[in-house]
């Protein structure tokens, strides 16, 4: 179950009202390698995971992802709260606001709504694992580019923090994958784990191991 | 100009602290030392949340946080109003 905790996992200090930055960073709160996709995908995807620390890994960081989609629609709120209608018409955030006004919507810098179809879960842990990565990596480079375009320092503090977890998300993935793979192509599996063997069965015919 | 506290701050960090070694535990549940900060941590953030609930009221709904009256829930201003 989840609860609310009446705090941000990352203060936000915006230094101006801004939104023309506002509509750039909507990336990551509707786009493609953005937070809500993250914690959608990892929290999909822990129900599966043969090893009870990579249910506990996709728990705990698809959880922390849902922490980062709020502090991203914090950034976008305090960008636009005090916006006047002029400074709105005047930047690209004024296609948003004839839609949403200032509410957060997800959806990505281009406008594009927020859809699952932006990322994927396959049930094979070997494959997740490794899009997780990849998504990770992804998530990265859009930090780089945003806080690029971004001269906000408060906001550049915020968007740091982020991608240093993009950083540390891959990192840990990358270990639980090792971790996932010397236990699915090991013969010694822990007698009590509830294994789905018919599902190990196929994926061990697919990769001709064993 | 933020509404931000020394008491509020302190307890982000804290709680950051915690999610960063769990995360670590998650992929290395032998790890003695981390597992000891995480222990320590964990007691200075019951502390910390104990004071902040006892002076500002609930940080976590549903059942986590004893509040006084009036009910403090929806008081404090909200993470994204500070």
């Amino acid at each position: 179950m989840f609860l609310y905790q009446k705090t941000l996992q990352f203060p936000v200090k915006v230094e101006t009202t801004n939104p023309a930055l506002a509509a750039l960073i909507l990336e990551q709160l509707g786009g493609a390698d953005g937070e809500m996709a993250a914690g959608m995908r990892y929290l999909t995807q822990r129900y599966y995971m043969p090893l009870p620390e990579a249910r506990a890994l996709l728990t705990d960081i698809g959880t922390e992802e849902l922490s980062h989609w709020e502090i991203i629609a914090t950034i976008v709120w305090k960008l636009v709260e005090h916006a006047t209608d002029e400074q709105i018409k005047n930047s690209p955030y004024a296609q948003h606001f004839a839609n949403h006004g200032r509410n957060p919507f997800p959806h990505n810098a281009a406008g594009v709504p927020f859809t699952a179809a932006f990322f994927n879960a396959k049930t094979d842990p070997i494959a997740d694992l490794h899009e997780n990565m990849a998504a990770e990596q992804k998530a990265r480079a859009t930090y780089e580019h945003l806080i690029r375009m971004s001269n906000d320092r408060g906001v550049n503090q915020t968007l740091s923090f982020l991608r240093e977890r993009e950083v540390v998300h891959f990192q840990r993935f990358g270990e639980m994958l090792d971790k996932v793979q010397d236990y699915i192509y090991s013969k010694h599996r822990r007698r009590d784990d509830n294994l789905d063997y018919h599902r190990i069965r196929q994926e061990h015919d697919r990769y001709g191991m064993r | 100009m933020t509404r931000y506290n020394k008491d509020f701050e302190e307890l982000m960090a804290l709680q950051f602290a915690i999610v960063e070694l769990n995360l670590f535990l998650d992929t290395h549940p032998d790890d003695e030392q981390a597992l000891r900060d995480y222990n320590r941590l964990v007691e200075q953030f019951e502390m910390a949340k104990k004071a902040y609930t006892e002076k500002y009221g609930p940080l976590v709904n549903f059942g986590y946080g004893k509040s006084k009256h009036p009910w403090q829930w929806v008081n404090e201003p909200w993470p994204w109003d500070r």
